[in-house]
């Protein structure tokens, strides 16, 4: 135990100024690097204030985080964001936005026309390429979120983090996100934590699935391990035994062991 | 059956012709729709303001007697005839020189100092309720001061523009920047944009659609107050024009000038907001 982990969340609190109680408390994770990790609740259940900590924008109140065995309490480019609801600079067009991010990350020292390159390859990574010139305004949902994803990935974080990034998508767009999403995982290698609501994607998509109790003072009801071999195909998977059994003990926390309480109170 | 064997034969040539055009007439429709209401309506006051004046006992002069009597001054706006006897578009032009002078001061300190407002709780907690009670007080309480200190009409005038249109702009900038989202900010935050890079490249940008609400206010404001203060101070100017018209019994004249003065305005709010249009393209879509 005395080793750390990759990035190590320890006996994490946070309690928001004027709330009487925490929000989170004594939440401890350990990820390896190169994981895919998911994070699902009950909405409410401080599921983005986890992440936040994670990223620096929040101060934990106890415990802390580790990355790489250095503690984390500033927001930085190591620890690249997907925000739920993608944030892109509304004036920047699409290729302005992730140059944007790579100028003060990954491209301070590079030239002006490595630091583009370097942006359109990222953006031909999530497909973005004919919309190089759009700006936010003029693109759909599922493009803001690539755009997202693509200024994410533009600055080599050690972890990637994602806020239910395919949350506002239709089922269509959210499947194919999906895929581009596992795709660079593999490509890339890069450890992710990321946040759903939805029980198919976290089996789906991750290699542990941390499951939060209802909040306040939420924390790790339980950690699932998904064995399920890469490359994955949610076609072949449909029908997987090992899916189907993972889909099910994720669903029985959820709905019988810890039903949202605004359900079980009606 | 021959349907479903018919039209997949017939499709490509559809495909590669062009649409046909409508016709002249159902392409001008739409701006028809949109012009004719106004011209109506326009027309129609003008013969209920005829009729209304036309009675022996008005005292205003209807709209035929208005053109008998002033026609030159919309027929020829640039003569001038020696003093202060000159085209109505030279007047203006006065106007708008003192208007352009003091809005742009006013826009300069204005948005410097809601900047400064809205990045500084204290000096948005020293300055604000000292704003909040100096915006409230009507422009012309202004002049006289004004021209105490400065004992010049031009001046003064200027100052009083400066003064009326600088409220608005300090306080749409402040709350812009105080409303920068909490997003654009945590993503500042990750990619390690601070001090004066995530004020230019954040906080500016974000703001500037309310900057320019506070600048399209503040134009209004100006052209107000402009033509009240120049009925004060004499000199020339369009609110000049109005009063010597008004003391020489020409209302003829007077009418023609409201015309110009509510023209000129108009123009004036339409430049601001095409402006700001340009400047925040795209911001506000999203
Ligand atoms: N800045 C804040 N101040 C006070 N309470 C907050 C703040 N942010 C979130 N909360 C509260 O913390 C709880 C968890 O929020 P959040 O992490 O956004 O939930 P989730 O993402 O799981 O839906 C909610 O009850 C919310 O009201
Ligand atoms: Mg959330």
């Amino acid at each position: 135990m005395t080793a750390h982990a990759y990035l190590e969340i320890s006996n994490l609190s946070i309690q928001f100024p004027k709330s009487p109680v925490p929000v989170l408390r004594d939440v401890t994770l350990r990820i390896d690097k190169g994981q895919y990790v998911s994070v699902i609740g009950h909405s409410g259940c401080g599921k983005s204030t986890l992440l936040n900590v994670v990223a620096g924008l929040l101060p934990a109140t106890a415990g802390g985080v580790l990355l790489e065995g250095q503690e984390v309490n500033t927001p930085g480019p190591d620890r690249a964001v997907v925000f739920q609801n993608h944030s892109l600079l509304p004036w920047l067009t699409v290729t302005e936005n992730v140059l944007m991010a790579v100028e003060l990350t990954v491209g301070r020292k590079m030239s002006k026309a490595e630091r583009l390159a370097w942006t359109l390859e990222t953006l031909a990574l999530v497909k973005m390429t004919h919309a190089k010139d759009k700006r936010p305004g003029e693109i759909s949902g599922g493009m803001k979120q690539r755009v997202g994803i693509a200024r994410a990935l533009a600055m080599r974080p050690k972890v990637l983090l994602l806020d239910e990034p395919f949350g506002a998508l239709d089922a269509l767009t959210r499947a194919h996100l999906q895929d581009e999403v596992m795709r660079i995982h593999a490509d890339l290698g890069c450890t992710v934590i990321m946040i759903t609501h939805d029980v198919e994607e976290a089996v789906l998509l991750s290699d542990q699935i941390v499951m939060l109790t209802n909040g306040p003072n939420a924390r790790v009801g339980e950690v699932l391990e998904v064995g399920l071999p890469r490359p994955r195909s949610r076609i072949a998977l449909g029908a997987d035994p090992r899916f189907l059994a993972a889909r099910e003990a994720v669903l029985t926390f959820l709905h019988d062991r810890h039903a949202a309480p605004t359900l079980t109170a009606a | 059956m021959n349907v479903l064997v018919t039209r997949p034969e017939a499709a490509p040539i559809l495909a590669s012709a062009p649409l046909p055009q409508p016709s002249r007439v159902a392409r001008l429709r739409p701006y028809a729709a949109n012009i004719l209401p106004p011209l109506l309506l326009t027309l129609l006051f003008f013969l209920a303001w005829e009729a209304l004046c036309s009675g022996p006992g008005s005292n205003l002069p209807p709209p035929s007697q208005v053109w008998a009597e002033s026609s030159e001054l919309i027929l020829r706006p640039f003569y001038i005839r020696g003093g202060l006897d000159r085209g109505l578009g030279l007047h203006l032009f006065a106007s708008l020189e003192r208007v352009a002078l003091g809005f742009v001061l006013a826009a300069i300190a204005g948005i410097a100092l809601g900047l400064l407002i809205g990045t500084s709780d204290f000096a948005m907690k020293g300055l604000d309720p000292i704003f909040q009670v100096l915006r409230t007080v009507p422009p012309l309480a202004w002049l006289p001061l004004s021209l105490a200190a400065f004992r010049e009409a031009t001046p003064s005038a200027i100052f009083v523009i400066f003064i009326t249109a600088i409220w608005p702009i300090i306080i749409n900038t402040a709350v812009g920047v105080r409303n920068v989202p909490q997003d654009y900010r945590n993503v500042a935050a990750v990619i390690q944009l601070r001090g004066p890079a995530f004020f230019w490249r954040i906080v500016l940008p974000a703001a500037a659609p309310y900057i320019f609400t506070g600048l399209r206010i503040g134009i209004g404001l100006a052209w107000l107050a402009i033509i009240a203060a120049e009925m004060l101070i004499g000199g020339v100017g369009i609110g000049f024009f109005i009063w010597d018209a008004w003391n020489s019994s020409h209302l003829s004249d007077i009418f023609v000038a409201l015309f110009y003065v509510g023209i000129t305005g108009f123009v004036l709010d339409r430049i601001v907001s095409a402006l700001g249009q340009l400047a925040t393209r795209g911001t506000q879509s999203s």
